[in-house]
């Protein structure tokens, strides 16, 4: 961070004009492209973590990841696999603990992901320096490696590819899951299925937000085009678009004020769900007070 | 629809449940439940709640497995009569989320994902049965409106335009006079007939009584087992009312039949 931080006073001093300092090199506009992506990404998901009522689970499967990044760092593998599979299994820990015990499922989610977190906590410590840990929690799209960037890629790749060919089936299962499975839909696949892609997207989000803020990621987009439309394909549209222009502007912001770039795209995430909140055409509460006037 | 065969109904059977029990953990919900369906007749199912009824609906539907005793629907187990699409479920209105951005069309157009490839990309014959589907319960005109904008009514028409458009031949329907407008009431009493017409198989869970002697031929008096079963006229009397209700017998039953549907 503070390297670019020099880059870029030293860049400013040369002929480009300031503001355009952000895409001056190569690895920044990697960095940019990434995060664009995974907005993209995050916000389709987003829809489905709305229209599902899973914020919770989303929450709590990216805090569950960190043990993974952490230990895939300490043993040299791609930092995904751990994270992925330290989501999954927090996913199945909660399912397992919900069907043996007679606790509700948020009490059980809150203590599962919380447990994890505070092992991921304790590993990175002791494995990793704090500097590692402030990346984690807080993300740093401007530090991604090659290595990184292609994990990401792939991932966003497989999410995507998952989101298209089951949108119909997923929005199905969301709607109205008894009659999905009355027509022979399998829909404890689809909610493994939506698990795991949680858990990818999850991972994909974290390294240009971090593990605190990616969950703004996975609802957020979502909930502003909620309040937009009535349209379950123009809610993706809507939720993809935010959730981009989100990440541009907070990564660009992030870098021209020199603030972590985690804060600054959820910043802008809720600023737009705030303008959406008070001006949507139907449902911001501005035209619901019109309405009810006289 | 019109693509059923137009063989005799009257000896097909559509549901076929011999001595079913289904528990949950150990806990019994239903026991020795015996019901035989043709093809063509309308059966009311009455109950108390937790009677077993909602049990029923979900070991037709396949979702859960009796521990005893089979089911076949159209001559075939539940789970190929499901990939057949053979069983469509008209959920009560509590059970939907209608905030969810889906517009009519999107919702009738549900009952046909199970024809489609895996994309569920509709084909031209697809569209025609939603049409179709919307103007048999005079929903067409409102096909683009989010659903959550339609009233109890036209939201019961809705999902039972989906179980048309899915050309089911057993209808499960759970409450469906429970808030809905006359209009909608007369439009559904006469699509049921139509439907036992063209050799459909209707199963209706309800409360109210008068809805029984009207429309169903048939009717299943249910507490953890059928207790009696057969033509409405014979079966729904106030005396196995009573044994149903566990000596209960609401009110309902010692007034005229008439007093119930008039503040409707």
């Amino acid at each position: 961070m503070t390297d670019l931080l020099i880059s870029a006073t030293t860049i400013s001093s040369t002929s480009i004009p300031w503001w355009l300092a952000p895409f001056s090199h190569q690895f920044m506009r990697n960095a940019l492209m990434v995060s664009a992506l995974v907005g993209g990404v995050c916000g389709l998901l987003s829809c489905y973590m709305t229209l599902k009522g899973w914020a919770l689970m989303g929450d709590a499967v990216s805090h569950a990841v960190m043990p993974g990044v952490v230990v895939s760092y300490a043993v040299g593998l791609p930092f995904s696999v751990g994270a992925f599979a330290f989501g999954v299994g927090s996913v199945a820990l909660i399912g397992f603990v919900k069907q043996k015990s007679r606790l509700k499922e948020d009490t059980i989610i809150g203590l599962v992901f919380t447990g994890f977190f505070a092992l991921g906590l304790v590993l990175v410590t002791k494995i990793r320096s704090n500097q590692d840990l402030m990346h984690i929690l807080f993300g740093s799209s401007l530090g991604l490696s090659t290595n990184d960037m292609w994990q990401t890629l792939i991932i966003s790749g497989i999410v995507v590819a998952i989101l298209l060919v089951f949108r119909r089936d997923l929005m199905l299962f969301c709607f109205d899951p008894t009659h999905a499975r009355s027509i022979g839909i399998n829909t404890g696949f689809l909610h493994y299925l939506l698990l795991s892609v949680l858990s990818l997207a999850a991972v994909a989000g974290l390294q240009t937000v971090g593990i605190i803020l990616v969950v703004a990621m996975l609802i957020t987009p979502g909930a502003t085009a909620y309040l937009l439309t009535d349209r379950f394909d123009w809610m993706t549209y809507l939720a993809i678009i935010s959730s981009t222009i989100s990440c541009v502007l907070g990564w660009y912001l992030c870098f021209l004020l020199d603030i972590p770039p985690g804060g600054c795209i959820v910043l802008v995430q809720t600023a737009i769900f705030l303008l959406a909140f008070l001006f949507a055409p139907r449902y911001g509460i501005l035209k619901v007070q019109r309405s009810l006037a006289p | 629809m019109d693509q059923f065969r137009s063989t005799p109904f009257s000896d097909r059977l559509r549901i076929e449940a011999d001595q079913i029990c289904v528990d949950y953990n150990g806990v019994v919900a239903l026991y020795d439940a015996s019901l035989h369906l043709q093809a063509g007749c309308i059966c009311g199912l009455v109950g108390m709640n937790g009677s077993g009824k909602s049990t029923l609906f979900k070991a037709l539907m396949g979702f859960v497995r009796p521990s005893r005793g089979t089911i076949q629907i159209n001559g075939v187990s539940v789970l190929c009569a499901q990939r057949d699409q053979a069983v469509a479920y008209v959920p009560q209105s509590e059970e939907i989320d209608f905030s969810f951005p889906v517009s009519v069309w999107d919702v009738v157009m549900m009952g046909r994902y199970g024809s489609m490839n895996l994309l569920r990309i509709p084909r031209e014959s697809d569209r025609l049965a939603v049409r179709h589907a919307l103007e048999r319960v005079e929903l067409i005109d409102l096909k683009d409106r989010p659903i959550g904008a339609l009233s109890g009514g036209q939201r019961k028409r809705a999902f039972l335009a989906r179980a048309i458009a899915q050309r089911a031949s057993v209808l499960l329907l759970d409450e469906p006079f429970n808030g809905v407008d006359v209009r909608t009431e007369k439009l559904m009493a006469e699509l049921f007939r139509q439907f036992r017409q063209e050799g459909h198989t209707i199963l209706i869970s309800t409360h109210d009584f008068s809805h029984v002697r009207e429309f169903c031929d048939l009717v299943v008096l249910i507490n953890k087992t059928v207790l009696a079963y057969g033509e409405t006229a014979e079966v729904f009397t106030p005396e196995n009312l009573a044994i149903t209700f566990g000596g209960m017998v609401p009110n309902v039953m010692s007034g005229a039949p008439t007093s119930t549907e008039e503040h409707k």
